[in-house]
């Protein structure tokens, strides 16, 4: 039997010392009549046929990285600096649990307290908390946060059309349990703080938009903050190395999908909600924070703190009910950060940006090809302002755009996401995402595949 | 253990100095607008060694699993087979994006839907879903079910949800979460649900009650003998019953929770199988549910079709609780673990954790005294205040410096000065009677030199830590 030590005769020595004559002894509480049931779970295999299946089973999904990759929508394709598994798997780091005890957890401590050090930088927020399961749950309790912060006294949230349809979708699951009325508005970030009202606790603005756009954050956090409002921004965490920083903007609230910090797609999941905030709003934050302590000869050390708002503590009066958190998704992205640092992290954005717009202009040159939200599908789509976009932008295709895909996928380019699986109608537009990982000549081979597809 | 003061990252940083390695631009450069373009990030400069020494000193400041015995109760530290961290970083799933398409993700489809099948086998559910991220994520999916449920009757005010005291408190904090109202029930002399409280909550809460909340085993370690006449009376109230599967380790393959009447449940796959904990996560809480509720789980879930496999949302799901489709990495581990296994191992599984658990407290209830005197399960309750003066804070930290990690303490809440083990079935006998002979040292410490217990411990990189003052004047960043 693998993975247990315990052999019959230890068994044997081990019943006598308790007292019993067989383990069965030992489950007499559960009801008999129901004991040892037949689960029917296939016969159990060795270590080395389970990797074969597993193996077997990998092959049949496209990999990005047998590819050419063109594909984002909330999961990035980002290079990932050979040690940043190499330390976070090890297994001092991978087995230990929750920080509780501190004088033997001072390696998972002083690596959050680092992580929340460098992602409030990143992001330009007083504050960032110690992971969410991902960027959607991180926007859902930020929104729940923003809702406790005005008392419950006010009830409307205003969201801007372009936040990520499946965050839009765990917004409503999140917030159905609450009094709290979301309030869809089909316009850009600017456009939709304005309508922020005195009953309005928060707006949601994607920075960027789904669609790629990036959207006047200042604006937004103006008109929010006029009607007594907090800004709760969805931020792209790599954007934030080449462009302004959603706090420095003027967000209040802060949230993001933290896996393109050191985290493999991985087909969803494990990523990293990332949640920061000003310092004001800091008690009623959710989830862990690491703080600074000292011990009685003075040294430097770290703790859990603020704890007074956790379920553990506050049970249901809690601020949230989180516990188990994405800590080595957190520990990832800690050590991609560090080991980019300052130069390396612009450098990464700079070449997402740069290759983006080139691969855009390629695109647009292609015969039947336009870069750009379609009309009508603009949000504010009156106001004549330029489409912005930093890595992802929105492509209107001659063909539907969910055959291209298919087509071109099936030959090794994935040109991006096709508008229609989120916005049935929208199908002639594809959402097409280009990060360093895509060479100047997978770039013009897309381009060269869109022509042909679609001839 | 590293006992060195390891510098902040920050503490490093030197101008100039750089770890990354990138291509050079092979497009043209396109300016970014001065109305969008940031300053100085703030970000640390350091090389390559330096990051390396950084972070494996700090892991050396960690007990581990892999480094000694981790016996925190209710957290189920078992050993988590290597074989499981290979599997799930192969390229095929690591590389693998969740919207690909179903044509393009057949794989990761078949495995998820495989795993939904041996899961609910576990539980006796007749569908699941794996899309909670963690277990408290699986306890709201699980409430929000329960509420939709009552809804799609037109029962808008069973609105309470019954909650032992001996539970987590990510049940109350779950219930509130869902919009619903936790009401405690207190536990009988036995450690069980009080079944007098029970009645007199269920006549109270009357056409309110939407369910209850129950732990089995329980945090005490102990299997609740009513379980069945629980479920029952909940039923005949028109409530519904919760399994939190959190103890899954002592049940799989022992009992179907499905079998004795729970109609909604999750298991903490972290826990019970088989991923490593990380420090905090990430963790997966599947979520089963019986064929009555199964309409209502978070979705989308994994589907078969002929031969090919499909996303699919449950007809009236409480919607997506997350993006995507859950923690896939978490689901390959408990899917490598599950396979090995089988339905025989999970069962040994389960019995050797039974079997430790009690061993370890047979061998330590004569100096720390077990308020509950029956058998336990995977995990039992010792009290720790030892001696006058001696608390169970003390005992915790001197077993630190003998080098093992403390159990959970002071919870359950209703066992004052509680010290909750949960050995874990992977620990070998050996390793228990080490720490059984830490512990009855500790014991005749408390009396014969109780100040050694109250400066432990000595041997690690800090000693206790002011926690009042670190929460008083919070510092949560590294400032230059």
């Amino acid at each position: 039997m693998p993975f247990l030590a315990a052999t019959e005769s230890d068994r044997e020595a081990m019943l006598a010392r308790i007292g019993v004559g067989s383990v069965g002894e030992l489950f007499s509480d559960v009801p008999e009549a129901a004991r040892y049931p037949e689960l029917g779970l296939p016969p159990p295999l060795s270590e080395l046929e389970v990797l074969r299946e597993v193996e077997a089973m990998a092959a049949r999904n496209l990999a990005a990285s047998r590819s050419a990759w063109f594909l984002g929508a909330g999961a990035y394709y980002h290079f990932i600096p050979a040690l940043v598994p190499a330390l976070a798997s090890r297994g001092e780091f991978l087995t230990a649990y929750t920080p509780y005890q501190p004088e033997v957890s001072q390696g998972t401590l002083q690596a959050i307290f680092e992580y929340q050090s460098m992602a409030a930088r990143l992001l330009g927020t007083d504050v960032v908390n110690a992971s969410h399961y991902d960027g959607a749950t991180a926007l859902a309790e930020g929104l729940l946060m923003a809702h406790a912060a005005a008392g419950g006294q006010r009830r409307r949230a205003v969201v801007c059309a372009g936040v990520h349809p499946e965050y839009k979708a765990v917004l409503s699951s999140y917030a159905a349990a609450f009094p709290i009325r979301l309030d869809e508005v089909d316009l850009p970030p600017e456009g939709a703080a304005a309508l922020a009202d005195p009953d309005t606790f928060c707006v949601v603005a994607p920075y960027p938009g789904f669609d790629g756009a990036i959207g006047d954050i200042a604006a937004a956090a103006r008109s929010a903050h006029a009607a007594g409002a907090l800004l709760l921004v969805q931020a792209d965490p790599i954007m934030c190395g080449l462009l302004k920083s959603p706090g420095e903007l003027g967000a209040d609230i802060v949230a993001a999908e933290g896996q393109s910090l050191g985290n493999p797609m991985s087909f969803g999941g494990p990523f990293l909600g990332m949640l920061g905030s000003t310092a004001a709003l800091v008690r009623k934050m959710p989830g862990r924070l690491v703080g600074q302590a000292g011990d009685s000869s003075g040294r430097r050390g770290f703790v859990l703190t603020l704890t007074a708002r956790e379920q553990h503590i506050r049970r249901e009066k809690a601020v949230s009910n989180i516990c188990s958190n994405q800590g080595l998704s957190m520990l990832q992205a800690c050590i991609y950060l560090a080991a980019m640092g300052e130069t390396g992290l612009r450098k990464v954005a700079e070449l997402c940006w740069n290759k983006a717009h080139f691969a855009a202009s390629l695109v647009a040159a292609v015969p039947g090809f336009a870069v750009g939200p379609g009309a009508g599908a603009v949000p504010g789509a009156s106001s004549p302002r330029p489409y912005r976009f930093f890595k992802e932008f929105v492509v209107r295709t001659p063909v539907p755009a969910e055959e291209l895909s298919a087509k071109l996928s099936r030959r090794g380019v994935v040109p991006g996401l096709p508008l229609s699986r989120y916005y049935p109608g929208r199908d002639h537009e594809l959402l097409v995402c280009v990060t360093e990982m895509c060479t100047r000549e997978q770039i013009e081979l897309l381009a060269r595949s869109l022509e042909e597809a679609s001839a | 253990m590293n006992l060195k003061e390891e510098p902040l990252v920050f503490e490093l940083s030197s101008p100039g100095r750089e770890c990354a390695s990138l291509p050079e631009p092979d497009v043209p450069a396109v300016p970014v607008p001065a109305d969008l373009a940031r300053g100085r990030i703030g970000l640390p400069e350091v090389d390559e060694l330096s990051l390396v020494r950084h972070f494996t000193r700090l892991s050396q400041k960690n007990y581990s699993v892999d480094t000694q015995l981790y016996p925190l109760g209710s957290c189920t530290m078992k050993y988590n087979p290597k074989v499981c961290e290979q599997a799930a970083s192969l390229p095929g799933w690591r590389d693998a994006h969740p919207l690909a398409g179903e044509e393009f993700s057949q794989g990761a489809l078949e495995l998820i839907w495989r795993l939904q099948a041996y899961l609910c086998a576990v539980g006796g559910f007749a569908a699941g879903s794996l899309q909670p991220a963690a277990g408290a994520h699986g306890e709201l999916s699980g409430v929000l079910v329960i509420r939709a449920w009552h809804r799609s009757r037109g029962d808008e005010a069973r609105r309470v949800i019954l909650v032992p005291d001996s539970a987590h408190g990510t049940n109350p904090a779950s219930c509130t979460m869902a919009g619903l109202r936790a009401r405690t029930i207190p536990s009988d002399a036995e450690g069980g649900v009080d079944m007098d409280a029970l009645a007199a909550a269920l006549a109270e809460t009357g056409a309110e009650l939407a369910g209850l909340m129950i732990t089995n085993p329980n945090t005490l370690g102990l299997f609740d003998r009513n379980i069945e006449e629980i479920c029952r009376l909940v039923h005949a109230a028109g409530g519904l019953v919760y399994g939190d599967g959190a103890n899954m380790n002592a049940l799989a393959g022992i009992l179907r929770p499905a079998d004795v009447g729970i109609d909604v449940m999750h298991y903490n796959l972290h826990k019970t199988f088989s991923t490593p904990h990380g420090g905090g996560g990430p963790g997966a809480g599947f979520v089963g549910a019986t064929a009555a509720l199964a309409p209502f789980l978070p979705g989308p879930v994994a589907a078969k079709e002929g031969e090919r496999f499909r996303l699919s949302t449950p007809e009236s799901s409480i919607g997506r609780l997350k993006s995507f489709y859950g923690n896939f990495g978490v689901m390959v581990r408990a899917y490598v673990y599950l396979r090995m296994l089988g339905g025989e191992g999970l069962r040994r599984m389960s019995e050797t954790a039974v079997l430790n658990a009690n061993y370890l407290r047979s061998l330590v209830e004569g100096a720390y005294p077990v308020k509950y005197k029956r058998r336990c399960m995977h995990e039992f309750v010792a009290q720790g205040n030892l001696a006058e003066g001696v608390h169970t804070l003390d005992v915790a930290k001197r077993l630190i410096d003998l080098g093992f990690h403390p159990p959970t303490i002071y919870f359950p809440l209703i066992v004052p000065e509680a010290l909750m083990v949960e050995p874990t079935e992977t620990e070998s006998k050996e390793t228990l009677d080490e720490f059984a002979r830490a512990l009855l040292e500790i014991a005749d410490e408390a009396k014969t030199n109780p100040g050694l217990l109250r400066a432990a411990p000595v041997t690690t990189p800090v000693g206790r830590l002011d926690e009042v003052a670190a929460a008083r004047n919070p510092v949560l960043c590294f400032r230059d």
